[in-house]
């Protein structure tokens, strides 16, 4: 598909470098955890989990987004999708875990409301590195128990969402979500793993896209060659056991380069 | 199995350049999933990035991309080549590119200690300048290149063609005169498209190459042209989705068949289209592939 045209029509400042950007147009049938092809036409296109079937989340990292936030309502960018694989829809009584971090909160906010509206339980551990950097807390909170977590204790429990997950009984719980940095996941998963419950996890990955439609090969992760953009970015805990999570990725140049 | 230059294949299905070929891992994915054989992403001597984003769309008719060659230089992809090799008895063809006849021998030498069982040389690439088809559409540049590489070299040499020159014949004959063991085509023919509602050329490069079914009827083209003029074997590419097209481009003279757009709709695609071939030799009552290599030339 080429670009669709899709016009700004409300941006919400989540944090100083954290924004939403709703647009005119909507991917009705996207899934939570699926992503859409951003394009900052003349600048270059970038891959963002959709936060809403109409908006994106986005953290002022480079070219592309510090462009996207010099743009004001009524301004457009090109967007293709829903790509990608997402979370295991839950189902009604289910159980699900949401661990969130930063800007990795963007796909899972629409998991909560989905997961709410289909009459499954929601708990999400939500982490930032300070309070005025936590986004949707009124989402997850509105989804079911929410806690709270930031790295110099301005908000919630002083520490990392593994601080509040490796006290946590999670043999309750269906499923396991978790999208946030990589070190975070990381270390996400050596709990999960130390808990039995990697099987029962989902993680949405990051990595250096191109095509974004299975093709190229860029985004591929070691050792069994998944590639984020097509057999993700949503990775069930146990693909990612030995792999390159936490570990390296690679850049535009396909290099390997320490995370 | 198939013979091509030398080099067994257990089928004549090969993971065409520059899909899924950035990282071992992946090539090995693509080996276990039935590939005959794999080529790598095209290899230059310097880490390069490409081009911005978006680098590959899809068409009604295919897909345009313009990926720049991005590469993370041979000092650092050998050793992807080796866990291909550590993993899969499956052929690993080494693609590799500059900006001329000197690069090409680096990098060729520079790949050598990872043993892959050939070598294709990218002059053919329509979107990136100073390489590719810049150097592809010069009958002298083709043959010195590939005389200089064949020299460097034990292993087969392929030279993959561009099809964006007035005669591919004319190209294909210097890379045979150049000593070249094979030749390749197509790569993709060059294109573009337009965001009708900025104006703004869509790929980050602005055009790039087609691929994928449109550009089926123009290899299966050259492939037939170049089995005529050419003494030495044709692998054709260009749009083979199902294995009719496979037995298609077989039949214009192609000894086997690399897939490369095709992978978006499944990476299955190789066993799936070796199997369909197979049968249908047998339906035929053919026995080998090589009753069927350049069929058409052969009815009147």
């Amino acid at each position: 598909m080429k670009p669709v045209d899709a016009k700004i029509v409300e941006i919400v400042e989540e944090s100083p470098s954290i924004r939403t950007f709703r647009f005119d147009v909507s991917f009705d049938d996207a899934l939570p955890g699926q992503f859409v092809m951003v394009w900052v036409r003349g600048v270059d296109e970038i891959p963002m989990g959709s936060s809403y079937l109409n908006g994106i989340t986005v953290q002022n990292v480079g070219d592309a987004t510090s462009k996207l936030f010099d743009m004001k309502v009524g301004d457009s960018v090109g967007l293709r999708g829903p790509f990608g694989k997402g979370f295991t829809l839950p189902k009604k009584d289910e159980h699900i875990l949401i661990i969130a971090g930063g800007v990795g909160a963007a796909p899972l906010g629409p998991l909560a409301d989905y997961a709410s509206e289909c009459g499954a339980k929601v708990t999400t551990i939500l982490g930032s590195r300070e309070c005025y950097e936590l986004v949707f807390e009124d989402r997850f909170s509105s989804a079911g128990e929410l806690h709270i977590t930031t790295d110099d204790g301005s908000a919630g429990t002083c520490g990392f969402v593994t601080t509040v997950l490796a006290d946590m009984d999670v043999s309750v719980y269906d499923r396991i979500c978790v999208c946030g940095p990589e070190i975070m996941m990381a270390n996400v998963m050596k709990v999960l793993q130390e808990k039995d419950a990697l099987d029962r996890s989902e993680f949405s990955m990051h990595r250096y896209f191109k095509c974004a439609i299975g093709v190229c090969g860029a985004c591929c992760m070691d050792p069994q060659g998944l590639r984020v953009c097509k057999d993700g970015p949503v990775l069930n805990g146990s693909l990612l056991i030995d792999s390159e999570l936490g570990d390296h990725k690679r850049n535009s140049s396909s290099q390997r380069v320490r995370v | 199995m198939v013979t091509i230059t030398g080099i067994d294949f257990k089928d004549p299905t090969m993971l065409a350049s520059g899909i899924m070929g950035t990282t071992g891992a992946s090539l090995l994915r693509i080996a276990e999933c039935g590939a005959g054989g794999v080529v790598t992403k095209s290899i230059g001597p310097e880490p390069k990035a490409g081009h911005p984003n978006p680098s590959m769309i899809e068409l009604e008719c295919g897909f345009l991309n313009a990926m720049g060659l991005p590469n993370p230089s041979y000092t650092e992809f050998d050793n992807e080549i080796k866990i291909v090799r550590s993993g899969t008895d499956v052929p690993v063809i080494a693609s590799i590119f500059g900006g001329n006849a000197e690069d090409f021998v680096k990098v060729a030498e520079g790949l050598i200690d990872s043993e892959p069982a050939a070598f294709e040389l990218n002059v053919s690439c329509p979107h990136a300048e100073g390489y590719g088809a810049t150097i592809g559409t010069d009958t002298c540049m083709v043959e010195s290149i590939t005389a200089a590489v064949c020299d460097a070299v034990e292993v087969p040499v392929w030279v993959k063609l561009t099809p964006n020159v007035t005669d591919i014949k004319a190209i294909g004959k210097a890379a045979q005169n150049g000593g070249a063991d094979a030749v390749v085509a197509i790569n993709t023919l060059r294109g573009m498209a337009i965001d009708i509602n900025s104006g703004y050329p869509i790929l980050g490069n602005r055009f790039g190459g087609l691929s994928g079914p449109a550009v089926k009827p123009v290899a299966i083209k050259c492939v037939y042209d170049l089995y005529e003029a050419l003494d030495i074997p044709v692998i054709g590419v260009g749009g083979v989705s199902t294995w009719e097209d496979a037995v298609e481009m077989i039949m214009a003279g192609a000894s086997a068949v690399q897939i490369g757009s095709a992978v978006h709709e499944s990476v299955n695609i190789f066993s799936d289209i070796a199997s369909g071939i197979e049968l249908f030799l047998q339906d035929k009552g053919y026995s080998a592939v090589e009753d069927i290599i350049g069929l058409s030339h052969e009815v009147i």
